[in-house]
């Protein structure tokens, strides 16, 4: 990523328009039925985040619910990957290096953090580049690239692979934990326990992977599908067209954030996704168990490069401690607040599940912007 | 009378990072392990940024900061100048006027000479700048691999201004919260010029003295002035937090008051932060009785450097012991302590 930052806010601050956002709420006021309660699945966690940071709520009459989605990529990330990543450092000393967003999740002997500060030799890196750069500064090291994200990061995870392929690289290699979205939103649709209006579709996969993959939840499950951009603008907005396509009996994949993102997807991107990586049969989802052709798996022509190829990895399965409710909360059944842990055990300082980690994820979300509010707020606004 | 409430016990089993960002962890480090082991009981005051003590009849400032910034130099600033600046901030705050200071230095055998040479001309002229003296120090080289090549450590004292009662005790609500400038400057300048991240930005640190800001207000509105702060690590959600817990009422801020450049609100965007988390070298937020908020206001834009100066929210009863911010659309939300570090997130 390279960027120049003085002209980032313009495109910003337009959705940001108090005006327009009032304009917004008034129309999504019009438009609810009071009658009704509709519940709104937001599957992406950044726009779990954005909602508690802009307290979009605040701005939605209160029949109107949103539930938070699965698409946080840490969260859904089961223990015993992270205890397997860091397994590579202490049994092949090896350099591990990922995302910020990792360095605080919880393994079952401490966070990736909490031992590099006893002296793993644990990076933060902000592209996968990064780590390949570092494997070359570093050519009697083995360096492991930890990779975690949707259809979002791997596209760049798999130029790496590319990259690392054409230099023949040998001290470098990807622990993959990639996972696809679409595969978790007809999990959620089969759960029994699952009654959603319409979804608020993610922005940033789909800025690879377009609109098209989302056909199925408004043809076979009747469901509309609006994906949105992060600003409050954008948010209200999707709300806006999910409920004119209620009140018209509608359901439909329609784009809300199509300045960025084109109904095709990025075709370059699925292309060199297509050539590194390969579905897995199944991979295990916290919270929502096993679900089949749902993460990203390295092709046998890169399994030189590919951690689980290379090292002897047990695939430990690690569950969740018995009292922490991370599953429910992921599949949007509770509320963060209602987990027995949220805010006494379990806290950003002293998280128990990814959820409270990531900026994403929807108890270290509700924690920040929102618990402690409490009633007072009443008397204020 | 020490302010910690309620006491907090320090159960964590080795010393993280965390413990020293300025956040909720080192808030705990402090009262949970450090002033229960080493301050006299029965002779402590609140946790401030210096201490106060009374030396036959006249009432000194004194404090103490140590500076460990990578890299050492960076646009707008060194660790020279930092070190300096911080501890004559840390007094100046504390509504004193910075009289002398002493300064210990750690070096890293390898160092290059003009490396610590150009740190000692930073400091040497930072401290002219700040009108304070170094009337000693201490020097320590350590070996190669150790220390990031220069830690500095400053102690000061200052000279309390007796028109100045500041104390969390004296804030009411309805006070108003006011800050000097654009805040955020120092840490992301810092993060940019480490050069992990391929994003390049106009921006140079704010590290400066605010003590002419200090004393304009103490001249200013004198009694009127409650508290103040220079708003460092933990940027200056953590400062108001502190204030919000210290005082047990609400602070609520406008949003869109606050002012921060394009800059960092961009470079805050892009990697996940927020403005509000991100250090500051040269702000000071202080609280000030409502009648006298405009007339502060005025002053601090009247002192060089203080044109951005501006209001940024007030003191509320409710709701108690917190930090919210209110968005010129309606939104609400609370801004607590920075936890841990501030990590940039994936997407």
């Amino acid at each position: 990523m390279v960027a120049i930052l003085v002209n980032v806010m313009k495109y910003v601050d337009e959705f940001r328009n108090p005006r327009l956002i009032r304009q917004a709420s008034d129309e999504i006021r019009r438009l609810a039925d009071p009658a009704r309660h509709y519940r709104i699945m937001e599957v992406c966690g950044g726009h779990t985040h954005a909602i508690y940071r802009f307290a979009l709520a605040d701005l939605l009459p209160q029949n109107i619910e949103l539930v938070h989605g699965p698409g946080c990529p840490v969260c859904v990330l089961p223990m015993g990957r992270i205890d397997e990543g860091l397994s590579l450092v202490e049994d092949h000393h090896a350099i591990l290096t990922t995302f910020g967003d990792v360095m605080r999740v919880p393994g079952r002997h401490g966070s990736p953090l909490e031992r590099k500060a006893r002296g793993a030799d644990i990076r933060m890196v902000y592209s996968p580049l990064d780590a390949l750069k570092l494997a070359r500064q570093e050519p009697d090291r083995h360096v492991v690239f930890f990779a975690i994200g949707f259809e979002t990061t791997a596209p760049s995870t798999a130029l790496t692979l590319r990259r690392a392929r054409e230099l023949d690289l040998t001290n470098f290699s990807v622990f993959s934990n990639h996972v696809t979205i679409v595969p978790a939103i007809r999990a959620i649709l089969d759960s029994p326990d699952m009654r959603l209006d319409a979804f608020i579709g993610p922005g940033h996969v789909s800025t690879v992977i377009g609109g098209r993959p989302y056909a199925f939840i408004a043809r076979d499950y009747r469901k509309p599908v609006v994906i949105s951009g992060f600003e409050p603008l954008d948010l209200l907005q999707s709300i806006v067209m999910i409920l004119r396509q209620l009140r018209d009996g509608r359901s439909e994949v329609e784009n809300q954030y199509n300045r960025v993102v084109p109904w095709e997807g990025n075709l370059p991107a699925l292309r060199v996704l297509a050539d590194v990586f390969e579905l897995r049969p199944y991979f295990e989802w916290r919270g929502l168990g096993f679900i089949s052709q749902s993460a990203l798996k390295l092709r046998g022509e890169y399994a030189r490069w590919d951690a689980e190829a290379r090292f002897a990895m047990p695939g430990v399965r690690v569950t969740d401690p018995k009292a922490a409710q991370c599953g429910e909360v992921l599949k949007g059944v509770l509320k963060p607040h209602e987990c027995k842990l949220f805010g006494t055990e379990c806290t950003p300082e002293r998280p128990v599940g990814a959820l409270m980690v990531s900026s994403e994820g929807a108890c270290a979300a509700y924690f920040s912007y929102v618990h402690r509010r409490g009633q007072s707020l009443a008397q204020l606004t | 009378m020490i302010t910690i409430n309620p006491p907090v016990a320090f159960k964590d089993v080795q010393i993280e990072m965390a413990h020293g960002a300025g956040g909720k962890a080192s808030r705990r480090l402090v009262e949970g392990l450090i002033v229960p082991n080493v301050f006299p009981p029965g002779a402590c005051e609140p946790l401030n940024d210096a201490a106060y003590l009374s030396v036959g009849g006249v009432r000194l400032a004194m404090t103490t900061d140590s500076f460990v910034v990578r890299p050492l130099r960076f646009p707008g600033g060194s660790i020279g100048e930092l070190a300096v600046n911080g501890t004559v901030n840390d007094l100046a705050v504390a509504g004193a006027t910075p009289l002398a200071l002493v300064c210990s230095l750690i070096v890293e055998a390898g160092t290059p000479t003009e490396v610590l040479h150009a740190e000692m001309q930073a400091i040497g002229g930072a401290a002219r700048r700040a009108g304070v003296i170094i009337v000693g120090g201490d020097t320590k080289v350590v070996e190669h691999g150790k220390a990031d090549g220069l830690y500095i450590t400053t102690t000061g004292i200052g000279h309390v201004d007796a028109r100045a009662s500041l104390s969390a005790a004296s804030v009411r609500p309805g006070d108003r919260i006011l800050v000097t400038g654009q805040i955020g400057d120092h840490g992301i300048t810092v993060l940019l010029a480490r050069g992990d991240i391929d994003l390049f930005a106009d921006l140079r640190s704010d590290t400066r003295s605010v003590q002419p800001f200090a004393a304009a207000l103490i001249d200013a509105v004198g009694g009127d002035l409650r508290w103040m702060r220079d708003p460092t690590r933990g940027g200056l959600a953590t400062s108001l937090n502190e204030l919000a817990r210290d005082t047990g009422l609400g602070i609520v801020m406008e949003e869109e008051a606050v002012p921060v450049r394009d800059e960092v609100r961009g470079a805050c965007e892009l990697l996940g932060l927020d403005p509000l988390h991100i250090a500051n070298e040269g702000q000071l937020v202080a609280v000030v009785a409502p009648d006298v908020a405009d007339l502060a206001l005025k002053t601090l834009r009247a002192v060089p450097g203080g044109e951005a100066a501006a209001i940024i929210g007030r003191v509320e009863v409710a709701p108690p012991r917190t930090v919210l911010s209110v968005a010129a659309y309606g939104g609400t939300r609370v801004v607590d302590m920075l936890v841990g570090d501030p990590l940039p997130r994936i997407c």
